[in-house]
């Protein structure tokens, strides 16, 4: 299984996403990416964790080892759990200072669909960022 | 293949008074069947606020000069246009507001916190939006009276007889929705105001989802509290109206403190305007009133009964379509219902049918639709909603079934 931030980073999700013409093949690449992150055991399903101010169920928790972040992440929702993924190839794995000095919004512009996503409320991307950016503060 | 029915009703003739349907989504034609969340606006009605600002704007009530009064006139008009079109018996028993939600609060917050009194019981049924809820909880905590959910059964309908064994003399208030927004049952608002009024509570009808539909008659209803937004009723966003009976809104007392709504001030008392501006503090939209009067006057030019009739053609057509599809599960299958289609899909989350619908160019709601304890009941996060408007077509409907195809095909 690959790993979100070292062996999928940000720059091989825009260049994948560039390559596909159409909508369907665009959102299916993002679903199978949601389906490549690692598994969240479910008893980390728990209010703390839980991401509030999205439509569907997002989850995260994150551990520090030497130094850097590492994150799980998880959704209920097979497109969110996909842009959770994306967010992960930018984030995982990364210092807080990495993660700080990220242009993160610069990346969701630089990719036709996360622009559009990133501004729906429902789909929570924007509240994961939030999280993820007071845990590198 | 099953055909498309064929209403004498001519949709494409009322389409072209709706500029924002011709338009493409994600490069697909517009199908727009999120009508229970808001309704689009006619030419008319457009053009009524642009004419208003670009002629008439002015504040209201105030000023001594020919542009007030005109601005006075048709802001007074419209409400005179509200007042027939409900068939309310007076223009100052039609109160603006900013939306139905607000006009509940100011009937929870005047009526509520002048009535109510600890051991009172505020009846709620367990389908009410969260609007028709929250308001009375506030000032149930205000005033030490309870609010006490009325059972609704797995189909999405009042149980009456639960309703008739709750209604005793310690219930001052019945608030409930003419049709809910996350289901579509239409509740036999005429009988549940009868038993209400039969233990000496009031009844508060919230019209939010039922105004769009048909012509309604308040004093034939005999609700004692009648709410709706303009912008479901193709007006615009940022105007609702209060109807109440004239002897409970001359009791009340006023709900907002400023300008309009006095007669006199001075620092040992001030005494209150008379109705309808004792509950109009501030300056109202205006705009938003004309251009509410001008949605109406849109509808008293059309066949409301071949609109509602085509309606329910869609309803009954999107009903049968969804019945076929495997896995569909229809939320709210009440017998009598109006215009609006939830369901769930096996195994597919209502949030991405709903993304994946958009890219389709097919524009629904996803979600509990603010109103969780519903959804808690069918232990559902939420829905898919689709909701209908005269202005829809069966085509509409097709697209909207051929898209959950597809949205099958990427989720599964």
């Amino acid at each position: 299984m690959k790993t979100f931030g070292i062996d999928i980073t940000s720059a091989d999700i825009i260049d994948n996403l560039s390559f596909f013409d159409s909508w369907d093949d665009r959102y299916r690449y993002i679903i199978d990416l949601g389906k490549e992150l690692p598994a969240m055991d479910t008893i980390d399903h728990i209010d703390e964790n839980l991401i509030r101010g999205c439509q569907s169920k997002v989850w995260l928790s994150s551990e520090n080892r030497a130094g850097r972040l590492y994150f799980n992440v998880d959704s209920d929702a097979f497109i969110v759990k996909g842009l959770l993924a994306i967010v992960m190839a930018a984030y995982n794995g990364k210092t807080p200072e990495e993660i700080r000095a990220f242009d993160i919004q610069g990346f969701f512009e630089s990719i036709d669909l996360m622009r559009h996503l990133s501004t729906t409320r429902g789909s929570g991307l924007q509240a994961m960022v939030a999280r993820i950016q007071s845990l590198a503060a | 293949m099953k055909s498309v029915p064929q209403t004498a009703f001519d949709v494409q003739k009322i389409r072209a008074d709706f500029p924002i349907l011709n338009q493409s989504i994600n490069g697909k034609p517009l199908v727009y069947l999120d009508n229970a969340a808001s309704t689009q606006k006619p030419q008319a009605m457009i053009d009524a606020i642009v004419h208003y600002y670009t002629h008439d704007n002015s504040n209201v009530h105030r000023g001594a000069h020919t542009l007030s009064d005109r601005a006075t006139a048709r802001f007074e008009s419209a409400r005179k246009t509200v007042a027939d079109f409900i068939n309310a018996k007076s223009t100052g028993q039609i109160i603006w507001t900013r939306g139905a939600t607000e006009s509940i609060n100011l009937v929870a917050a005047s009526w509520g916190g002048a009535n109510l009194k600890a051991g009172d019981r505020i009846l709620v049924p367990a389908l009410e939006h969260h609007s028709n809820i929250v308001p009375w909880q506030m000032i149930a905590e205000k005033t030490g009276a309870s609010v006490v959910a009325v059972p609704v059964d797995e189909t999405g309908t009042i149980d009456m007889a639960a309703l008739k064994a709750l209604l005793d003399d310690r219930v001052k208030l019945l608030a409930v929705n003419h049709v809910s927004n996350a289901l579509g049952t239409i509740n036999p608002i005429e009988q549940m105001i009868k038993l209400a009024h039969a233990v000496g509570a009031k009844v508060l009808v919230d019209g939010a989802q039922a105004i769009a539909h048909w012509p309604l008659d308040v004093q034939a209803m005999d609700c004692d509290f009648y709410v709706f937004s303009g912008h479901k009723l193709f007006g615009p966003t940022g105007i609702g109206v209060l109807y109440g009976k004239r002897e409970l809104l001359e009791q009340m007392p006023p709900y907002q403190g400023g300008g309009e709504m006095i007669e006199t001030v001075s620092f040992d008392g001030t005494t209150f305007n008379q109705l309808p501006y004792k509950f109009e503090a501030g300056t109202p939209d205006i705009a938003a009133a004309i251009g509410l009067a001008a949605a109406i006057d849109y509808l008293n030019l059309q066949d409301r009964a071949a609109m509602a009739a085509h309606e329910d053609a869609l309803l009954a057509y999107a009903t049968a379509k969804a019945l076929a599809v495997p896995g569909l599960k229809i939320i709210g299958t009440a017998a009598s219902k109006a215009a609006v289609l939830g369901f769930t899909l096996d195994g597919m989350h209502p949030s991405d049918i709903g993304m994946l619908l958009d890219q389709q160019g097919v524009a629904v709601r996803t979600g509990h639709h603010c109103a969780q304890p519903i959804m808690q009941q069918y232990g559902i996060p939420g829905t898919v909603r689709a909701s209908f408007s005269f202005y829809n077509t069966f085509e509409d409907i097709d697209r909207l079934f051929v898209a959950l195809e597809k949205v099958r095909q990427l989720l599964s």
